[in-house]
């Protein structure tokens, strides 16, 4: 497959992993934040850490879109799914999402008609299919997948379609970035940048974390060897002692991203005052709504949604894990009480989730690359 | 962070100018193109696709720079340690 | 929704219960992959404690052929029918009818030795490019015979129909049927047909069972794999559940596959013929190839190591499962088995396989080995390794 084999080629791998271990400092150790669980998900699915040196630690970020939704919301999307005139459609990474009684899955096998679709358009088909029936799609995404919303919303208007409407639960990375770097909790040395996000939003947003808070951030792309590249990006900027932001992942990102999409967003939607994230709390215009002017598409005013706060599980501790303060295996419930098949929390169940990635793919014994000597000595 | 795949297109909609059909290692799949329309994708170009959209053509140039680099670091790579064995079996 | 949380409780316990005492300074004292060990011990322990199905109602994930399925087994049925035959819980069971001098009910006699299995098709669509659900349940019927060491003879086949099914589709179905098991040299000896209201069946359901004779000392087992032992898949896979998903019209994705439903005997016999010391077999179905690899790992308690590279995927099937999100070691196969042989024995196999036109692509996907048993791991065409765990759920396209 091309733009994708060539990317996970294994030599090229050798040849960076050297690279990177004789880039380290001796004595010194490299915390670098990958935000986006797709990243993670890679990093854990290609064995990726066998490459990397023991001073290196690769920190899980909060970039998974299912796992941030609070519990609360997800009870109100439960019962906009249990309305008897509504077919409730929603991509797969959400149907294992425990609510307070229950998934989409669960609600599924109980007879609640709830579809899983690969795109919002697939939905507004099933809008069209179905005139005497509300479709609801169930929105999750950062920025990366919020213009597929809008230009769907924008066709349905252009259609004529009135019953389809959106449960609007898309969310901003930057916010989340900075809630991490204002965290005392964590003393991070760098970013690999959401690379997908960035398709949409450019890298402009991402300077102010190398400008005020002095730390590099290269944007990286998804197949294993982007992820080492960019790590070797990180590490070389920390060598010359620079911060900035730079695009390992320039043959997809565009720097000033897609203005196109921008659009499309700005004209369906707008930032919320604030949104609660599981884990980070509320954060001020973290999270999109629909615009009035498409108030007819937004479920949320065409039905009433419970809209209660939830608090997680008392044994949840699924917000440490996305701020990055603990490891999965570090959390008390994990593999034991909180498994992809019984989960506790979202961190589990998303496929985007570390949690998820660390048992599906990561939980075994591990050697590590040894930091390479500098060739000629011995 | 979302799953995006890179395809080629293959053929553009004869009627609905928002839809080209892409090819992913084989497998053909009807796309929404709308997010490119400053500068819609080409047969032959190649797309990131999510969820049903294309996000963003992928630049080639990029991409074939991407690679030098890669190679250039494994031609490195591969010139210490042949200097590394010839150092050693002097 | 799930029954109770005592379990969380018991968890979190046995957690802190664990956890070492800390340093003075509040730290913990292990070293960090001490501790990592610690938990991958825990839940280890886990995982092999005794299956409970903790679901109030039937999902999906319990016919997917993973974890689900596999807890569902244990914990209702084997705990309900618990016998020494059931117990291997292979692909057929291994029985042995009284001979002339047993006492007649005798359960292990010296009489002949047979293989016994069922299987129930409720595929959807029921035609589908490559084959139909009547292929399917003679083929898949035959090729449980056939992995389990024995000669396939004798099937039934019973019919759950929807009022409304047409019959000139059933005269179909029964026309392959017919052909697929003249193709596989067996007969359909007795049947059985019900009718069920307009709504119920999904137009037509098709349960057979089948009966296989055992040839004199032969005995497969996954129980019986061991390190050094390799690892062997008869040809690509994924082909037959990529089929079905794009058959079924919803994803507007266009392929040319076709499900490799096929009968595996006459395969299954010169591998027997040209490498008698063959551990076990598997029909790889369900759950794919990664389900047996821990079927074999769980049964044998011993490790598993394969190689992504040399695992054969066509293409096609390979880019809709990426675009999909899914992993081609899970998805269903119809007409491809796995092979357990002595690790010198590896070579003659493949060769054997390749002879016979169902196993032109055969190859050596990986071994046994003795570290962490009970545990597959894949190196990775990147050169990393990680873990193959058993399915959870359905293949759930992966978005976001």
């Amino acid at each position: 497959m091309r733009f994708v084999d060539e990317f996970r080629d294994a030599d090229k791998a050798h040849a960076l992993a050297a690279k990177i271990a004789a880039l380290c400092e001796p004595g010194r150790s490299y915390k670098f934040m990958e935000v986006c669980g797709g990243h993670t998900h890679t990093i854990y699915k290609h064995g990726l850490e066998d490459y990397l040196p023991e001073a290196i630690t690769l920190v899980h970020g909060p970039g998974c879109p299912v796992c941030v939704i609070p519990m609360g919301r997800v009870d109100d999307a439960m019962h906009l799914a249990a309305r008897p005139d509504v077919i409730m459609t929603s991509f797969g990474d959400m149907m294992r999402v425990p609510g307070s009684n229950g998934s989409f899955f669960d609600a599924k096998a109980s007879g609640t008609d709830i579809r899983m679709v690969y795109s919002p358009l697939d939905s507004l088909k099933i809008a069209r299919q179905n005139p005497d029936r509300q479709v609801v799609f169930m929105a999750i995404g950062f920025e990366t997948t919020a213009p597929s919303t809008a230009m769907t919303m924008l066709r349905a208007a252009a259609e004529g379609i009135s019953n389809f409407s959106v449960f609007c639960n898309h969310v901003t990375i930057v916010p989340a970035i900075k809630a991490i770097l204002d965290s005392p909790d964590l003393r991070l040395d760098g970013f690999l940048g959401p690379g997908h996000v960035s398709t949409v939003i450019g890298c402009r947003p991402y300077e102010f974390i190398a400008r005020d808070y002095h730390k590099p951030v290269v944007v990286a792309g998804f197949e294993p060897l982007d992820i080492l590249q960019s790590i070797y990006m990180l590490l070389r900027q920390l060598a010359e002692g620079r911060s900035a932001v730079e695009n390992q992942y320039s043959r997809v990102v565009p720097w000033n991203g897609n203005v196109v999409a921008l659009k499309a967003i700005g004209e369906t939607m707008e930032l919320r005052p604030y949104f609660e994230w599981r884990g980070l709390g509320f954060i001020s215009h973290s999270a999109l709504r629909v615009r009035e002017k498409y108030a007819a598409m937004d479920a949320e005013r065409l039905f009433s949604v419970p809209g209660v706060r939830v608090a997680d599980p008392k044994a949840c501790q699924c917000g440490e894990v996305l701020k990055g303060v603990l490891k999965p295996w570090e959390c008390k419930v994990f593999g034991t009480a909180c498994t992809p098949e019984t989960p506790i929390g979202t961190c589990m169940v998303s496929p985007e989730g570390a949690c998820a990635a660390y048992y599906n793919y990561g939980r075994m014994n591990r050697n590590r690359v040894p930091e390479a000597a500098p060739a000629g000595q011995s | 962070m979302c799953l995006g795949i890179p395809g080629e297109v293959i053929e553009l909609h004869p009627e609905q100018s928002d839809l080209a059909k892409v090819n992913v290692s084989g497998v053909k799949r009807l796309i929404n193109i709308g997010l490119l329309s400053d500068d819609p994708p080409k047969p032959g170009e190649w797309v990131l696709i999510h969820v049903g959209f294309a996000l963003s053509k992928i630049d080639e140039a990029e991409a074939a720079a991407a690679m030098e680099f890669l190679e250039g670091i494994g031609q490195a790579y591969e010139d210490e340690i042949a200097a590394l064995r010839g150092s050693l079996i002097e | 929704m799930t029954a109770g949380s005592g379990w969380i409780d018991e968890a979190l316990r046995e957690h802190d219960h664990g956890q070492r005492p800390e340093n003075p300074d509040g730290r913990p004292s292990l070293p960090v992959t001490d501790r990592e060990q610690q938990v991958l011990d825990r839940i280890d322990r886990a995982r092999r404690r005794r299956p409970r199905v903790r679901e109030e109602r039937i999902t999906m994930s319990h016919g997917a052929g993973g974890k689900a399925t596999q807890t569902l087994i244990e914990a209702v049925f084997l705990d309900a029918f618990r016998n020494p035959l059931l117990e291997p819980l292979e692909d057929a069971a291994e029985l042995r009818v009284p001979g002339p001098r047993d006492a007649p009910g005798t359960v292990k006699g010296t009489g002949a030795r047979l293989a016994l299995t069922t299987d129930s098709y409720v595929v959807s669509p029921l035609f589908f490019p490559g084959g139909n659900i009547g292929d399917l349940a003679v083929n898949g019927t035959v090729n449980d015979l056939s992995v389990s060491g024995a000669t396939p003879m004798y099937l039934t086949a019973g019919f759950i129909l929807e009022e409304g099914f047409p019959v000139a589709d059933l005269i179909r179905l029964a026309a392959s049927m017919r052909d697929a098991a003249a193709a596989a040299c067996v007969s359909i000896v007795t049947g059985d047909t019900k009718v069920v209201q307009r709504g119920k069946a999904d137009g037509c359901y098709i349960n057979t069972a089948g009966v296989g004779v055992l040839a004199g000392d032969v005995s497969l087992g996954v129980a019986a794999a061991r390190p050094g032992d390799a690892i062997i898949v008869s040809g690509p896979v994924g082909d037959h559940g990529i089929t079905i998903m794009l058959a079924r019209g919803e994803l507007d994705i266009e392929a040319d596959v076709v499900s490799d439903t096929a009968p595996l005997n006459g395969l299954v016999a010169d591998l027997l013929a040209a490498v008698p010391g063959v551990r076990a077999m598997r029909d790889a179905t369900r759950g794919g190839v990664a389900t047996i690899l821990n079927e074999i790992a769980r049964a044998a308690d011993v490790g598993v190591l394969v190689v992504e590279d040399d695992i054969p995927v066509r293409a096609e099937v390979r880019g809709a499962c990426e675009l999909l999100g899914i992993d081609p070691m899970y998805v269903a196969c119809e007409g491809r088995m796995v092979a357990v042989v002595p690790g010198e024995s590896a070579a003659a196999a493949v060769r054997a396989l390749r002879a016979h036109p169902l196993g032109a692509d055969a190859a050596v996907i990986g071994q046994v080995v003795a570290d962490q048993p009970g545990m597959v791991r894949l190196k990775t065409s990147f050169g990393g390794t990680r873990i193959v765990d058993l399915l959870v759920g359905d293949p759930l396209p992966r978005i976001c």
